[in-house]
């Protein structure tokens, strides 16, 4: 299957390079190790047995009413977005080496980078990482090349805790020191702990916004604090909700980053997502990934190409700024196409919608009896709310009766064993908001 | 006929046109909720409708090669053609819509599918556990160099910090040692192509951690002299890693563990026929050894008293390399893909490929000799040079190609390669093609020594012609508004 050659081209094939068979193709392998027979592999199938087959797998998925955010949001997908995304010149293109054959892609990837740029507030971005927990660590990977002489990292706690342990693997062969900042009763980053463990040993400072808990941070007053002792400051943001939100890259943010994935792509079980990646100017010769820059050909049209490649692992090998080749060139695509049907109006509204459906849930689940908000903090669309019983068994219950009801905070925190961690998205009515209501009460 | 210069979407953009709408909320952020100095104050996005959008993106694809499109006989980068089959089976919304901490009792049908997929994996390579999250083949290669290290210090033995790297490799294996803390010793290759083993020797010692190899290496060759390399290796207690990206030449046909590989990764987007995106999302699996097993990230698929589980914890667990679990959509598409072929499909896939590659080879000897002149796998690597190429060179071969509405090969790789055409057809071209390729590679070096400066000013019928990226770097303009581009923003 797939494989177009018949018996008699074969043959042409063969005589043209002047052996019988193509088994004489593979005379240096050593003859003990060749052709070892493959058993455990299924037999071939054509396309509606695979097609049937796969199908049942993922009807094995049960599908649950999400009520879960966490790090990968349930946004509505508009129809162009992936009708554009999946044309074949697109798909099933090459990363765009030969710039005069790539020009599409090279384009996009042009204003990729420049909606990245406006939507994080940041002077520069890159043209993508392979998801937001990765784009925090080489943004931490970037701030210690920059301060080669400083080893401090301080973290706050509101960091979501998958991204944390990513870096921490990223980093487990440099000599860090990793300094957690605890967050506040109020569920946001202590800025007094902040300043009291800022020094000229640190190298950088990482904030989420929303943070883990969906509180929202000042990060204004984070960044100003840590550039006053010359540390980085290191933001991981939601995309979505900077339809709303003041964007880290305006409030300091020496470098903002953030997992793309509510801008148009599918929640598919964790991947492909997409790391956005945005820093200041003069950091540009230490980003890492690709570039794409604007410039002429020989006849002075405006033209596209991939730039800055000094950088890169193929140029730099072990001194490139980062090994990463293959990145989420096409989920950047769909991002770009998500951004641009919704434009500015489009991505407020979002922004908005989100914002009032999580705060009519949480008002509406703090009448319940027993059940209260954890934090008092301003929210965007997630926050955590306190069952009067172990979340995780009502988290059970709600399963059965077919709700994904948020995430349970205590594989994490163990501390918060009766805390559940909830979102509302546009995806959610507010009828179905009543009715997960009703139906938690019904669990206790 | 090339298209006309697609403005930027900046330029397109009309103030107040409007794409997708929401449905206004009851109620607007207070200012108790939302304080003001949280607000955004603008937000410069282009205005547009969606016929604008879909027309901008459709004409912008229409400037764009692609597998579907275009012959792509980019070596090392197996562009085969990628089944639709596996598209739509990806987007199915029983994984489509699956939020990535869904609990595991609502996930059978997944993680059968992955379950299922390592095993697959550990068949055709001889190895005996994956892990499937690696984003890409150079995320897999930072995977396993973390587990070198964490395997060589649960040993007590943490002065192994070098990697042994031919200096034909790709430019991510070096890079991936150096991110994760180890120092990289360049091996020399002979003139054969082949790792020198003498060079090979003399740098093999107590510090050596890791030896890094690409079979078949770079230059399509089969590195012939690898169980003895494997045997010095694991004699001075190094691990032995395979960069997988040429398993395209592999399978049915040997299995790496069997060489004597310790840890390798696969890409995904290469031999298993997931579209390449321009760029990703790939998929970069890696397999390891029984006696590394216990070092692969989290979380890991298991499976007890018959159901399917996600286990988040082992004592010496790497930790993890991303979030959640994995390029999902590319391992369904992986998934479909050996379920579709099979065990004998596989085979025949990577015999074909290696008949493709070597009928080129042969068909093109007189114009494009061979680095090495001998059978190759599943690429081969040609050169440009000689009195007959009047100066032209590969840059220019490879401009030209395109104006006979080919993409062109990998070139200047491998490095050791002086003027490199690194060409791999893949089984899924048809004799055809690979003629029609042979034709205007003929031509071209025909026009070489008739009319050079038609090479060297080519590409002529592209939609740009030859981009300046000298200027590019000089005066990077790499976003709108900022000097040229704001448009009606």
């Amino acid at each position: 299957m797939f494989v177009p050659t018949t018996d008699s081209e074969k043959r042409e094939m063969l005589e043209a390079i002047g052996v019988d068979c193509v088994e004489e193709l593979f005379q240096s392998i050593p003859p003990s190790l060749r052709f070892p027979g493959l058993r455990g592999l299924p037999p071939p199938a054509g396309e509606l047995e695979v097609f049937r087959h796969v199908q049942a797998l993922a009807e094995g998925n049960r599908p649950l009413r999400c009520f879960a955010g966490a790090g990968a949001y349930d946004h509505y997908i508009p129809s162009a977005v992936w009708a554009l995304a999946m044309r074949g010149e697109f798909a099933t293109a090459y990363t765009p080496y030969q710039a005069e054959a790539n020009q599409g892609a090279l384009q996009a990837l042009y204003e990729f980078q420049s909606l990245v740029c406006e939507l994080l507030g940041t002077e520069v971005a890159n043209a993508s990482l392979y998801d937001g927990a990765s784009a925090l660590a080489e943004a931490v990977l970037m701030a210690l090349r920059h301060h080669p002489e400083r080893r401090k990292v301080l973290y706050s706690q509101g960091i979501h805790p998958q991204s944390l342990q990513t870096l921490k693997t990223y980093a487990a062969n440099l000599e860090v020191e990793w300094v957690p900042l605890p967050l506040t009763p109020e569920g946001t980053t202590d800025l007094n702990q902040l300043r009291q463990k800022l020094s000229e040993e640190v190298a950088c400072v990482l904030l989420q916004h929303p943070n883990f808990f969906g509180c929202l941070e000042e990060v204004e007053e984070v960044c100003h604090a840590s550039s006053a002792q010359g540390a980085l400051s290191v933001v991981s943001t939601y995309p979505v909700a900077l339809g709303l939100l003041r964007p880290p890259g305006e409030c300091g943010a020496d470098a903002v980053v953030a997992e793309g994935q509510s801008l148009g792509i599918p929640l598919s079980f964790g991947g492909p997502y997409l790391g956005l990646f945005g820093t200041r100017q003069a950091l540009l010769r230490r980003i890492p990934g690709r570039i794409c820059g604007m410039t002429a050909d020989l006849e002075g049209s405006r033209s596209f190409v991939l730039t800055l490649q000094a950088r890169e692992q193929h140029i730099r090998r072990e001194r490139a700024t980062s090994n990463i080749c293959t990145n989420e060139a096409l989920c950047a695509l769909a991002a770009s196409i998500f951004l641009a049907l919704l434009g500015p109006q489009g991505l407020r509204e979002l922004a908005e919608l989100n914002f009032y459906l999580a705060h009519r849930l949480a008002r509406r689940l703090e009448r319940l009896p027993g059940f209260r908000l954890r934090y008092a903090t301003p929210f965007f669309n997630e926050f955590v709310l306190d069952c009067p019983v172990p979340a995780g068994k009502l988290h059970r219950k709600m399963r059965a009766k077919g709700y994904l009801a948020g995430v349970c905070l205590d594989p994490w925190f163990p501390k918060l064993k009766n805390s559940l961690l909830l979102c509302a998205t546009e995806t959610r009515t507010e009828q179905e908001q009543e009715e997960f209501c009703a139906e938690l009460k019904r669990c206790l | 006929m090339p298209l006309r210069a697609e403005p930027l979407l900046s330029e397109r953009s009309v103030r107040g046109r409007r794409g997708v709408r929401y449905p206004r909320p009851a109620r607007l952020p207070a200012d108790h909720e939302l304080p003001a100095h949280l607000r955004r104050r603008a937000l410069r996005l282009p205005e547009l409708s969606e016929l604008d959008v879909v027309r901008h993106y459709t004409r912008l694809s229409q400037k764009n090669f692609g597998v579907d499109t275009h012959f792509i006989p980019l070596g090392s980068c197996t562009m085969k053609y990628n089944p639709k089959l596996n598209d739509r089976l990806s987007f199915l919304p029983g994984f489509q819509n699956l939020h990535p901490l869904t609990t595991q009792e609502a996930l059978q049908g997944i993680l059968e599918l992955f379950f299922e997929l390592e095993k697959w994996l550990c068949e055709l390579c001889g190895m005996d556990a994956f892990t499937l999250q690696p984003a890409a083949g150079a995320h897999g290669e930072l995977a396993g160099i973390l587990i070198a290290r964490a395997y060589h210090r649960s040993r007590k033995e943490s002065a192994r910090v070098e990697v042994l790297i031919p200096d034909s490799a790709h430019g991510t294996n070096p890079a991936s040692a150096a991110l994760g803390g180890f120092t990289v010793i360049p091996i020399r290759s002979n003139t054969r192509g082949r790792v020198d083993l003498e060079d090979f020797k003399s740098k093999l010692g107590p510090r050596t951690a890791l030896v890094m190899l690409t079979v078949p290496n770079t230059l399509g060759l089969f590195e012939d002299e690898i169980l003895e390399i494997a045997r010095l290796g694991h004699e001075a207690g190094a691990l032995l890693y395979l960069d997988g990206a040429n398993l395209n030449a592999l399978m049915g046909i040997l299995k790496p563990g069997e060489l004597g590989f310790d840890l390798l990764h696969l890409n995904l987007h290469k031999t298993f026929s997931i579209p390449h995106g321009g760029g990703g999302p790939g998929g970069g699996p890696l397999g390891v050894r029984k006696s590394l097993e216990d070092f692969l990230p989290m979380p890991r698929v298991v499976r007890e008293k018959g159901a399917y589980r996600l286990r988040e914890n082992s004592k010496k667990t790497i930790g993890r390399i991303r979030s959640f679990f994995g390029n999902v959509g590319a391992l369904v598409r992986a998934y479909a893909y050996i379920r579709s072929l099979g065990g004998t499909g596989l085979r025949q896939v990577s015999e074909t490929a290696v008949l493709h590659a070597n009928y080129l080879r042969v068909r093109l000897r007189k114009e494009f000799p061979s680095f090495v002149d001998e059978p190759c796998m599943h690429e081969c690597v040609l050169q440009a040079v000689g009195p007959s190429w009047n100066g032209v060179k590969t840059q220019d071969v490879a401009k030209r190609l395109l104006d006979f509405g080919f993409y062109a090969p990998t070139i200047y790789f491998p490095l050791i390669v002086p003027e490199a055409l690194m060409i791999e057809p893949t089984e899924t071209e048809s004799k055809q093609t690979l003629d029609e390729f042979i034709e205007a590679m003929r031509q071209i070096a025909q026009e070489a020594q008739s009319c050079p400066e038609r090479l060297r000013a080519a590409p002529h019928h592209t939609h740009v012609r030859r981009v300046d990226e000298v200027q590019a770097a000089r005066k990077p303009n790499l976003r709108w508004g900022r000097g040229e581009g704001g448009g009606g923003l």
